[in-house]
């Protein structure tokens, strides 16, 4: 009966949640090698976003703390599979809040590498087509839609991440706020990702996030978005 | 009656080099004092304002409900805080009733600090990590954001009368300590402060 509960519910789609996924849309492909997760390189260098972000923090944010999320989940990971090979339930269900929190890091920086861009690639660019249209009409604006966004984030108790996400179901946008590291899964699948965790401004902006809030649209890389978008 | 940023026992510099000036000076001046500025808002003109903020925490379920949260949060910061400097001193040795429980209720010193490190390792994103005296004993947890002991199982999912406490914001270390939290705990060994928290446990028998 134990081996059947596990071939449906919960732990499934936590899995699937946290595995790479291969998808008809311009979706994520987190990079592996042999079956790890590694470490993606960044699509700039680590200066790049200056002012707005500054290098050291683009260095630890990236070397540091994206590296240990992978770190980490890949040893969940192994410790899951031997879990299940082993039918110990107990212990997969106590690795699955590890799973959660760093394979959702993982998940969450990935993305939001490739959302965020330097001047000279786009960065800060507004949409276009499609999504810059549904902004339109989700929001009334891309402006309102920032306010919006930024309310959100200031509204996060604690560490966590503001999305523009697209409901899977209706195709319409919304903003959402995760706590910690959970990830977008589910109903919504992410469009744009802000880091509200203090080790993403804390070093320049100390406890002035509002400021960060603010001045980060300068380095969203909307093209990013629009992939993102169905 | 207006809850106010109580000053601290010490300089800034005090806790060199253990907890940086730069890092006491933000978090008590802006951190904290944010905390007791939204507290004062959120409560404005409820009863609950004239009660210490030890005692609102433990009464959340009298605030209404779209207040209930900014409450929580804040007057939670705000308790959090004002214990917390109060619980950092340098020098301090740990002794007498208090090193006897924990000597009882872990084995040994040593394993109580493991248990304690590995605990405000491993608390996801932001929250604290406490002793607590509940139910005759001591015991280690662990409080998601600004939630408090203090709060009650129902809210914070734990309860019990903190001895001492750590804050693991990133706030409270990241200028110094950058990524590398296990370090700070480290640290925290050097300044917690063994009289207040024997005081704290004389006082919670």
């Amino acid at each position: 009966m134990s081996m059947t509960l596990l071939k449906t519910g919960a732990l499934r789609s936590a899995l699937r949640a946290s595995a790479p996924t291969a998808s008809k849309r311009a979706a994520l492909t987190l990079t592996t090698t042999r079956g790890k997760a590694t470490l993606p390189d960044l699509p700039y260098d680590y200066a790049a976003l200056e002012p707005t972000i500054n290098g050291k923090i683009m260095e630890l944010h990236h070397s540091k703390h994206h590296q240990t999320y992978v770190t980490s989940y890949n040893t969940a990971s192994d410790k899951m599979q031997e879990a299940l090979h082993n039918g110990d339930v107990q212990t997969q269900i106590a690795t699955l809040p590890l799973l959660n929190f760093h394979g959702g890091g993982h998940t969450n920086h990935s993305l939001f590498w490739e959302n965020l861009a330097p001047k000279n690639q786009g960065g800060g660019e507004p949409p276009s087509g499609a999504l810059a249209k549904s902004i339109d009409d989700h929001f009334g604006s891309l402006e309102k839609m920032k306010e919006k966004f930024n309310t959100a984030l200031a509204g996060i108790q604690g560490s966590g991440w503001a999305w523009l996400v697209q409901d899977s179901q209706t195709g319409a946008l919304q903003i959402k706020t995760y706590a910690n590291q959970d990830p977008v899964v589910g109903q919504f699948h992410p469009v744009l990702g802000i880091d509200a965790w203090e080790h993403a401004y804390y070093l320049q902006y100390e406890n002035r996030k509002a400021e960060y809030f603010k001045n980060i649209w300068e380095v969203i890389n909307w093209k990013a978005a629009d992939k993102r978008f169905t | 009656m207006a809850f106010t940023l109580p000053e601290l026992p010490y300089s800034y510099d005090a806790l060199e080099p253990h907890f940086d000036q730069e890092t006491m000076e933000i978090h008590h001046s802006r951190h904290h004092q944010t905390y007791v500025n939204s507290l004062n808002a959120a409560l404005e003109g409820s009863e609950l304002s004239g009660l210490a903020v030890d005692e609102v925490i433990t009464k959340l379920d009298q605030v209404p409900a779209e207040k209930r949260t900014a409450v929580r949060n804040h007057g939670g910061g705000h308790s959090n805080h004002s214990f917390f400097w109060k619980n950092l001193k340098i020098g301090t040795t740990l002794s007498g009733d208090l090193k006897a429980a924990i000597e009882k209720d872990f084995g040994s010193f040593e394993t109580f600090q493991q248990q304690f490190e590995k605990a405000a390792t491993t608390v996801f994103g932001s929250g604290w990590a406490w002793l607590v005296k509940k139910d005759a004993a001591l015991k280690i947890v662990t409080t998601h954001n600004q939630d408090s002991p203090l709060m009650g199982e129902a809210v914070a999912g734990t309860s019990g009368f903190p001895i001492i406490g750590l804050d693991v914001w990133e706030h409270a270390y990241y200028l110094k300590y950058r990524n590398k939290r296990p370090d700070y705990i480290k640290a925290y060994w050097e300044v917690v402060n063994w009289d207040e928290a024997s005081r704290r446990y004389k006082q919670s028998s």
